[in-house]
């Protein structure tokens, strides 16, 4: 897929069919349970969390969860977290942390929600937190980038060992239409945007910005799911085991040199 | 009538000194308090903080002027000078904008480091400079901020940071929004150390600088009204298509739902910053 456009990838990231978190978690992991609620306000639905094991393993799961039709669009609010859906990934994760299990985490959302409840509960402070916590989480950590990666509401649940995405996802600092309208005064440039943001998988290898690559079939990862879970699966399963052969200090460090060098 | 008369020579005197200031004005002596619409003398304001000393209205400063209201003259030592702005996504005409900001502006990038004393504390300093891109982070913010957490860490010393943002910088791309994490790592490693860390936000921090290292103090302070928030009041606008209540995302909004410690008038401020200092040695 040499020849696809940065604004093809963009459409690709945001069909509807396209798989979401939660098609993920339930084709990769067995046994995943759902936890709910950030213990403090609400549960927010727009991030999915819970237990699951892989290959034996047990694991914390994570994700930012859209719909794939209105009717579950709404209820997702486009996978558009408000702060106590990261608070709840806090909990999850800390959870993890204390239980020695890995955190694997599936990063898709336009970008935080930008409502009034969301301002008045602190969404800045919420995506501040998640982000200066994980960089300390003493648990291997697996980001993944499965659609929209948008701004810091996509930075939230992608501090990591490893920062993957898929093929035909996009990881930037706001959509194309916000960057074509603040820069260019036109969001209808979004296009032009998109070949100039360097959003696309490839670009932000080149960049050091993300580790690894996972190929799609032609078409979008809908096409040959199963090729994508498998590949999928065993990407995490060997980084998962590498990444425990290292001392807790040495997983640190280098997380915290893998975002000082940018 | 003479009322008439004198009411008559009082407005001509009246036009003949509005004419005069507005002349003035265009000189740049005066400036008009966008609040109470008072003209106030230049001079005068910033004699006064860069306060209206008719409505308390605090005025957006400059990094220069913040340092020299806050730190004892002569003890700033400038670090991180050396850090300049990347252009990682060649952005057309982006470095040509900077080079112009640059002259203008005569700093180098949005935010200025050092060590320096306040009353007398040794203290890292790090002050962002809204007149620079609206005091956006790109790679050279992110990069100075992390240098002055880091400087903090090794001479196991207290860090003040300046707040003013519009968030991340959009012409870096995603390198501005990686700056979030990497000051954010920064940020936990200081507490690690055990070191005191206060954040003061000033008109406006928004975006990701909100959602990184302005809000990880562990003491947050802000300056009277200032505008504080994740997404831009616009695009909540857009977003809830109605308008936003008066107030909303003012520091007095954010002290009242529970995300900052305390509200500091710009004249209490070197000496708050002090005491808080001498608290946690
Ligand atoms: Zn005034």
């Amino acid at each position: 897929m040499g020849n696809i456009t940065a604004w093809e990838r963009v459409e690709l990231a945001r069909q509807l069919e396209r798989p979401k978190a939660l098609d993920y978690i339930e084709h990769i992991f067995d046994e995943f349970i759902e936890l709910h609620g950030d213990r403090n306000f609400a549960d927010d639905k727009a991030i999915i969390g819970g237990i699951a094991t892989l290959e034996g393993i047990p694991v914390t799961v994570i994700g930012e969860q859209k719909g794939k039709n209105a009717k579950e669009n709404i209820e997702r609010n486009f996978g558009m977290p408000n702060p106590e859906g990261y608070r709840k990934a806090l909990r999850l994760m800390k959870q993890a942390e204390k239980f020695h299990r890995p955190i694997i985490t599936f990063i898709d959302t336009p970008g935080a929600y930008p409502g009034m409840g969301a301002e008045e509960r602190g969404q800045g402070e919420a995506i501040a937190k998640n982000i200066m916590e994980m960089s300390q989480l003493k648990v291997p950590i697996i980001c993944i980038v499965i659609g929209e990666g948008s701004s810091g509401g996509a930075l939230a649940i992608a501090v990591g060992d490893k920062i993957t995405m898929l093929e035909n996802a996009i990881y930037s600092i706001l959509s194309p239409e916000g960057f074509a309208s603040i820069l260019y005064k036109d969001a209808s440039k979004a296009k032009e945007a998109a070949q100039n943001m360097k959003i696309t998988a490839q670009d932000l290898k080149k960049l050091g910005v993300i580790d690894d690559i996972i190929k799609e079939p032609k078409g979008g990862a809908q096409e040959d799911f199963e090729k994508v879970i498998k590949d999928l699966k065993q990407y995490i399963l060997k980084n998962i085991k590498q990444l425990q052969k290292c001392t807790k200090e040495k997983l640190l460090q280098q997380r915290y040199e893998k975002f000082r060098k940018i | 009538m003479i009322i008439d008369k004198v009411k008559k020579v009082n407005e001509k005197e009246e036009k003949r000194i509005k004419n005069e200031k507005a002349a003035d004005m265009m000189i740049g002596k005066w400036v008009k308090c966008d609040k109470c619409k008072e003209i106030i003398y230049k001079e005068e304001l910033h004699q006064n903080l860069s306060v209206c000393p008719n409505c308390g209205k605090h005025f957006r400063l400059s990094a220069r002027r913040r340092i020299k209201q806050i730190v004892d003259e002569g003890t700033f030592q400038e670090i991180g000078k050396e850090i300049t702005t990347n252009d990682p996504l060649h952005f057309e005409g982006y470095l040509k904008k900077i080079e112009g900001l640059k002259e203008k502006t005569k700093i180098e990038e949005a935010v200025q480091c050092g060590i320096c004393e306040i009353e007398g504390e040794r203290a890292v300093l790090a002050v962002m400079d809204g007149n620079f891109l609206m005091g956006s982070m790109g790679y050279a913010v992110g990069e100075r901020i992390t240098l002055s957490i880091e400087t903090a860490i090794q001479n196991k010393l207290p860090l003040v940071i300046f707040c003013v943002s519009g968030g991340a910088r959009m012409q870096e791309g995603i390198i501005s929004l990686m700056q979030m994490a990497k000051t954010s790592a920064a940020i936990a490693k200081l507490k690690e150390a055990g070191l005191f860390y206060l954040s003061i936000l000033t008109d406006p921090t928004t975006g990701g600088v909100t959602a990184s290292f302005a809000s990880l103090g562990d003491i947050i302070l802000a300056e009277p009204k200032a505008l504080i928030g994740f997404a831009g009041p616009r695009v909540i606008e857009q977003t809830i298509k109605q308008k936003l209540p008066e107030g909303f995302q003012s520091a007095e909004f954010l002290l009242e739902h529970g995300f900052i410690d305390k509200i500091v008038e710009r004249k209490d401020m070197k000496a708050t910053i002090a005491k808080l200092i001498r608290l946690h040695q």
